[in-house]
This record gives structure tokens, C-alpha cells and sequence, in this order.
């Protein structure tokens, strides 16, 4: 040992003292985490309002006379960027992450605070320069959110002078901000687990939050680059992504540039930005499933390894995003194999989800509910990818609405059904009240049925044709009355499952304010993040000692044990057994 | 149980592999601060990666000619153009810097303040003599040669594009090197790590040497090639 384990002193522990030590220049990672988590969830609600605006312009054209083209464009383009990086991403990673981490592997924080409080200062910064956008001339950025060049910085695009650069300059803070915070959750999980705590004990989240952050040190950088590539086309005049271009008879000053090379860094960072998102959401979404049926998840070894698997696979697949951009066709070839491969370990980790719940004791609680509702949107998403990742498939339905209607079910829908799953779960953990259950289950059926109400149809219009992105379709002949029919009713079904989210923001005002307080581990987790001294758990998490672990994270109904879980820190001669009972061994 | 069946050697091999290397508290036999680095680097080397491939690529796409870097970075000295001339003596510098980088480190490890503070000094002052000649690389080019990050006269105006953002973001590395190097230096000079140890000195040193290893390729992939 070359150096000192700090993590089992308190006296490296700064205690803040006061309230600005406490709760703004915080470097707690529980705050932190609830800094990241309200700040996500205020843009991720901005980026609902957009879809909603959007939608009405597409089941309503004409109707509205605020929503010109280029608005909807822009209101197309901030709502993917937002719910990408700045709701999913930093919610699941920046939130979840840093909430769950340390207390998930029992340390007294992250490894290096001060970076993790800077993480989401960066954060911040990046949302508040994303916002400024929409307050300059020719307002945000309307490129589409994968911001295709030339089109994104040439004139006649909305927000091509300064929402571009806005837009480019975010996502360069947003990186920064990530690299910092990721550093902070790989060093902590791999290195400061407390005693007992191996690698195969850890709860499935932290390793999905693991593995997404290990995509997001390398994935990040391909797009940081091309985002500085792109800021020097749209403010230096260089032309690394620009061809020569003759716009509206005038030659522009650019040529010799790929644009076709922007679309492989995009989508070289995209692709893994869609596990990024996938991978924490997986591994809460296992934990949930587990707790609340009462039994051991399902081939934790295999859930495990499916994850790892489809972490790496993540990396070799990203052309699929540019079948019609024009490509060999054996690399249209090697991609559409690599995308069909990568549905193996998906498919495992499906399964286990659905076998976790055979024979199991199913506790219908709102999270349970958003975790099954899980199960049933990320099937659907992932079948309809199954479709997409051929390219004879995908040439046909490329930019329809069926592609619109696939991402929304697979890294729209899912990961935010598993996000309300988590939120439900772990918020007796974080503030110390429950949700109200009935409004939650109010939230969930609406949610549910709501999106299926949303993108069920758009399959549809999909295969009729119907090209995403367009701001009205006119009286386009191979496009039928009905779709048009079709349109307004997805239309009103997103204002409805819109409405429906204010019935989860009542509830978090309503229970903060006036709710009751919770039982200590009302869901009756095994885990430790349910097991410190106090909770809501204080700073430094662990009291005087940190605990020790004996056990996997899944003995949930050990046959002849007294109680239907055994936490992870309780010794197996401290285990209280039925007269009688059957001992069991340790849970692997 | 040395009878073990031959059959069950494969995967009992992988899955004491596996055992052996989540059993322990920690992953790899590294601190925090060593850890955090080294990934911190693989990300790096991911972004210059990219910088060069993008490099490449648009090497390939650009319509005009692509100058001779031969004739471009050649020095007139004495009478005659010598090709490459600065940029051999800036690479040569590069590599002495990380050479005196190794020193300091061994010196902190035998708690040498004095001489790891030198060698530490020496090391930047050769990291900021080497921006010193990037800065007049850069203004010869521009000055002289009239090269923009937009334009070239010499022909492809991606090669001037390419060449300040990623000499720049390498100088970049460099220059926050140097003051990375100075304030950890002036720390070891005032005790600052007497209780904590010394590795602080080597963790820089990884950051240094990383930066030398990209210019090495910056070197052979745009320079010579």
C-alpha cells in the first residue's frame, strides 16, 4: 500500500458550518446530487413544453400563428438536446450517480469533492449558456439535435449565427463538467468500496452507472472535437466539415471539407450516449424489479457481463445511425451485424428482468409499476430496432416517424419510466417522506398509456411514410387524410401525458410540504444505501465506522430466514432463522 | 485441489481471474489521485485521437493540393533551407523535458526536495521554451507565409486549419503542463507533501509524459508525413 485508505478516517471529513458551505458550494455528493437532479429536472421540463409546442404545430398546422418554421425547428432541436444531455444524462448520471454511488459501496463520499462539487458548477454553466440561446438574435439553434453540418451554420437555418455557437460551447461545458464528475464515480467504485464489498457484490445500478461513465470518458471526447471543429467552421471560416457550397447562386467561402466526417464523430459519441443513458437505467431499473418482488435478480453474474458487453459492443455499431448517409456496403455490412449482436445481451437482460418476477411476491407500489411499465416500452423499442438495425429495412424508414417513434421507446420512454421508478424508490432515502401512492399511481397509468397512446401511431405513420422533422405536410399525395387524423390524436395524447407529469410535480411539493414522514427502509431493502445511521443520511454518511459487507445485494425471502431480507451488512452468523429453518448459504 | 479435472480449467481460469481481481477493495493496486489520472489520460488520448483522425480525414476530402511539410517547416540557416529544423529542435526538447520529469521523480521518491524542485523547474522551463518556439512557429507561419486558420496560399486551406487547432491544442496541454509543473514544484519546496508523500511528483510526471507521447505523434502523422 503506497498510500494512506482516507476512507476509513473521519477526521479527513470537513464538516461545512455554514448554510453556503452546506447547501451551495457544497461538497457533499448527496447535495451535489440533488443540485444536479433539480437542475435537470427544471430543463427536462422546458424540453417537455417544447414537445408539446411542437406537437401542436404537427396535429394542429396552421392553427397556431407563434409557431413559425423556424421556431418548430427550433423547438425540434433544443427538446432532443435537452432530454439527451441535459435531463437524461445529467439526471441519471450526475444525480442518480452521485447520490447512489458512495452510499451503494459504502464510502464517506466521492473521491475528490471538490472536483465532484466543480462537476456541477460546470454543469450549470453549460445549461445557462444552452438557455442564453434563446434570448439572442435569431434564437437557438435549429439544425436538428444531431446538428448535421453544412446546413446547422449556414444561413436560412434558424439560430445559425449565435444559437450554433451557443449550442457548441454548452456541449463543450457539459463535457468538461461530465469528465469531472466521471472521474470521480470510476476512481470511487473501483477503488474505495468498503470492506467486503468485491466487484461481484455490487448492486446491478453501480454497475450500470459504472459502465455508462467508463462510455462517457471515451465517447464524449469524439464529440467535443467536433464540436470544436464546428465552432472554428461557424466563427474562423476554416472548412473541416464544410464542402464547397453555391448558395442562392454564390459561391461560399468554403471547400474541400467531409461533412460525411461530422457525422461519424457525432454518431461515434451518439450511439454510446444512447447506453450512457441505457446502462444506469438497466441497473435501477434490476434493483427495483428485485426489491419489490421480493426475490434475487436473475442471473446477477449474467446481468452483469450483459452489461459489460453491451458497454463495448456500444462502441462498434455506430454507423447504423448512417444508412442513407452513403457508405461501402460491407460496412453497411459490418454494422447492421455488430447492431443484431448487441441485441444478445439485451435480450438476456430482459429475460432476467421477466424471470426476476416469476414466482416472485409482486408488490404492485408505483415503483414496481414504473419498472414492469419498463419492461413492456423497452421490449417494444428494442423490437423495432431490431427492424432499423438492417439497412434494406432502415433505407425505407430513415427520418419517418418510425424511426421518431423507436428512440422515443427505447432511450425516451424507458429510461424515464425507469427514472420515475428510481424516483419513487429512492425518495423516502433522500428526503425522508414517501410519495403520495395514489397520486404516483395516477402518474404511472396516465405515463403509460400515454406514451403508448403517442408512439404507437407514429409506427404507423411511419411506415405510411411521413418524414420526421417537417414542419406541416401539406396535401402531400402518397400521405393520406387519416394521418393527418392520426396526427391530432397523438397531439392530444401529449398534452395529455404532459398534464399528467404535474400531477408528479404536485406530488413532490405536496409530500415535501405537508407529507408524512416515512418508515426507515419502508420498501424493505437489502442494499446499503438504506442501512446508515441516519436517514435522509447525513454527512459522511456512515457514523463512526463504515460497515461491512457479508453478502450480495439480493437476499431477498432466504428460505427459513426470520425476515424476508437480509441486508447486506448483517453477518451470516447474525442472520435470525426460523426453528427448523433451512440455513442458506451466502447468496451466490 | 490439485485434482482438479482438466476439463473445468478454462472457465475456472477466467473465473478466478475475475474473483481475484473484484475480491479486493480496490481494483488496482493504484491511489485515488494515480487512478484518476490515468483515466483521465485514456480520455485524453481519445480526444487527440480524434483530433488526428479528423486531421486525416480532411487530408483526404480537401480539394486543393496539401503543402510539402518538408518545404513549409524549413528554417533558412546559413545559406541553405534545412527542413524541419525547429520542429527537430523542439521535439529534441520535448523528449529532454520528459527525461528530467523521470529524475525529479526518482528524487522525490528518495525525499530530495531540493534537487526534485530543480529538476521540476528545468522540466517547465524546457516545456515553456518549447511553446516559446511553437509561438514563433506560428507567427512565421502566419507572418510570413501567410497561412490563416481559413486560408493557405500553399494550397489545401485545411492544412492551416488543421495545424493551429491541433499544434494549439497541444500547446495548450503544454502550457497548463507548465503551470501544473511550477505550482506542484513550489509545494514540494515548502513541505507541503512531507506528511502526504511524494506521488503527487509522479502523477505530474504522467501528465507530462503523456503530453510528450502525443507530440511524438502530432510529429510523425503531420510533420513527416
Amino acid at each position: 500500500m503506497t498510500h494512506i485508505a482516507i476512507a476509513d478516517q473521519t477526521a479527513h471529513l470537513h464538516h461545512p458550518k455554514t448554510f453556503i458551505g452546506k447547501y451551495i458550494w457544497s461538497q457533499d455528493h448527496k447535495v451535489i446530487a440533488i443540485q444536479y437532479s433539480v437542475t435537470a429536472i427544471f430543463v427536462g421540463l422546458i424540453a417537455l413544453l417544447l414537445s408539446v409546442l411542437m406537437r401542436l404545430q404537427l396535429g394542429f398546422p396552421g392553427q397556431f400563428n407563434f409557431i413559425t418554421p423556424d421556431a418548430y425547428l427550433q423547438f425540434v432541436t433544443m427538446h432532443g438536446m435537452i432530454m439527451v444531455i441535459y435531463l437524461l444524462t445529467a439526471l441519471l448520471l450526475g444525480g442518480f450517480g452521485n447520490y447512489l454511488i458512495p452510499l451503494m459501496v459504502g464510502t464517506r463520499d466521492m473521491v475528490f469533492p471538490y472536483l465532484n462539487m466543480l462537476s456541477y458548477w460546470f454543469y450549470l454553466v453549460s445549461v445557462i449558456v444552452l438557455m442564453s440561446s434563446f434570448f439572442v438574435t435569431g434564437g437557438p439553434t435549429g439544425a436538428g439535435w444531431t446538428l448535421y453540418p453544412p446546413q446547422s451554420i449556414l444561413a436560412g437555418t434558424p439560430g445559425a449565427g449565435s444559437g450554433i455557437v451557443l449550442m457548441l460551447l454548452s456541449l463543450a461545458i457539459f463535457i468538461v463538467a461530465f469528465t469531472m464528475g466521471g472521474l470521480n464515480y470510476v476512481t470511487t467504485i473501483f477503488q474505495a468500496r468498503t470492506r467486503g464489498m468485491t466487484l461481484m457484490r455490487m448492486p446491478l445500478t453501480i454497475w450500470g452507472i459504472l459502465t455508462a461513465t467508463i462510455l462517457g470518458l471515451l465517447a464524449f471526447p469524439a464529440l467535443l472535437v467536433s464540436a470544436i471543429m464546428m465552432l472554428f467552421d461557424a466563427t474562423l471560416g476554416t472548412s473541416f466539415f464544410m464542402p464547397a457550397i453555391v448558395s442562392l447562386g454564390e459561391p461560399l467561402n468554403h471547400e474541400g471539407g467531409s461533412p460525411i466526417l461530422f457525422q461519424h464523430l457525432f454518431w461515434f459519441f451518439g450511439h454510446p450516449e444512447v447506453y450512457i443513458v441505457a446502462l444506469p437505467a438497466f441497473g435501477m431499473v434490476s434493483d427495483v424489479l428485485s426489491v419489490h418482488a421480493r426475490k434475487n435478480i436473475f442471473g446477477y453474474r449474467m446481468m452483469v457481463w450483459a452489461i459489460v458487453i453491451i458497454g463495448g459492443l456500444s462502441f462498434i455499431v455506430w454507423a447504423h445511425h448512417m444508412y442513407v448517409s452513403g457508405m461501402n456496403p460491407y460496412f453497411g455490412f459490418f454494422f447492421a451485424t455488430t447492431t443484431l449482436i448487441i441485441a444478445v445481451p439485451t435480450a438476456i437482460k430482459v429475460y432476467n428482468w421477466v424471470l426476476t418476477l416469476w414466482k416472485g411476491n409482486i408488490h404492485l407500489t408505483v415503483p414496481m409499476l414504473f419498472a414492469i411499465g419498463f419492461i413492456f416500452t423497452f421490449t417494444h423499442g428494442g423490437l423495432s430496432g431490431l427492424f432499423l438495425g438492417n439497412v434494406v429495412v432502415d433505407l425505407p424508414l430513415s427520418d419517418t416517424f418510425f424511426v421518431v417513434a423507436h428512440f422515443h421507446m427505447v432511450m425516451g420512454v424507458s429510461p424515464i419510466m425507469v427514472l420515475f421508478a428510481a424516483l419513487y424508490h429512492w425518495f423516502p432515502l433522500v428526503s425522508g417522506k414517501q410519495l403520495h401512492t395514489g397520486l404516483g399511481k395516477l402518474h404511472f397509468w396516465g405515463t403509460f398509456l400515454g406514451t403508448y397512446a403517442i408512439y404507437l401511431p407514429m409506427h404507423y405513420l411511419g411506415f405510411l411514410g411521413v418524414p420526421r422533422r417537417y414542419y406541416a405536410l401539406g396535401d402531400t399525395s402518397f400521405i393520406p387524410e387519416s394521418a393527418h387524423v392520426l396526427n391530432e390524436d397523438i397531439t392530444i395524447a401529449a398534452i395529455i401525458v404532459a398534464l399528467f407529469q404535474l400531477v408528479f410535480v404536485a406530488n413532490v411539493i405536496w409530500t415535501l410540504r405537508s407529507g408524512p414522514r416515512s418508515v426507515r427502509n419502508p420498501w424493505g431493502v437489502a442494499s446499503l444505501e438504506w442501512h446508515t445511521p441516519d436517514v435522509p443520511p447525513v454527512h459522511g454518511n456512515w457514523g463512526d465506522a463504515l460497515p461491512t459487507v457479508h453478502r450480495w445485494a439480493y437476499d431477498y425471502s432466504v428460505p427459513g430466514a426470520k425476515q424476508d431480507f437480509i441486508p447486506q451488512h448483517v453477518a451470516e452468523e447474525d442472520v435470525e432463522y426460523e426453528a427448523g429453518g433451512r440455513r442458506s448459504g451466502e447468496g451466490e | 485441489m490439485a485434482s482438479t479435472p482438466a476439463v473445468n480449467t478454462k472457465s475456472s481460469y477466467w473465473q478466478s481471474l475475475v474473483t481475484d481481481w473484484g475480491a479486493d477493495r480496490e481494483v488496482f493496486k493504484l491511489s485515488w489521485g494515480k487512478l484518476m489520472m490515468w483515466i483521465f489520460l485514456l480520455s485524453d488520448t481519445f480526444i487527440f485521437s480524434v483530433f488526428l483522425i479528423g486531421y486525416m480525414n480532411v487530408r483526404m476530402s480537401a480539394t486543393d493540393s496539401w503543402p510539402l511539410t518538408s518545404e513549409v517547416f524549413a528554417l533558412h540557416v546559413g545559406g541553405a533551407d534545412i527542413p524541419l529544423l525547429l520542429i527537430a529542435i523542439m521535439t529534441f526538447i520535448l523528449i529532454t523535458s520528459s527525461g528530467t520529469m523521470a529524475m525529479a521523480v526518482n528524487c522525490a521518491y528518495q525525499r530530495n526536495k531540493a534537487a526534485t524542485f530543480k529538476l521540476m523547474i528545468a522540466t517547465a522551463i524546457l516545456g515553456a521554451s518549447f511553446v516559446g518556439m511553437q509561438a514563433f512557429e506560428w507567427s512565421k507561419l502566419i507572418l510570413d507565409e501567410g497561412v490563416r486558420p481559413w486560408a493557405n496560399p500553399m494550397g489545401a486551406a485545411q492544412f492551416g486549419s488543421a495545424f493551429f487547432m491541433i499544434t494549439g491544442f497541444h500547446g495548450m496541454h503544454v502550457s497548463i503542463g507548465v503551470i501544473y509543473l511550477t505550482v506542484v514544484a513550489i509545494k514540494v519546496l515548502r513541505g507541503h507533501y512531507d506528511e502526504k508523500g511524494f506521488q503527487i511528483v509522479e502523477i505530474t510526471g504522467l501528465y507530462w509524459h503523456f503530453v510528450d507521447l502525443v507530440w511524438v505523434f502530432i510529429f510523425a502523422f503531420f510533420y513527416l508525413w
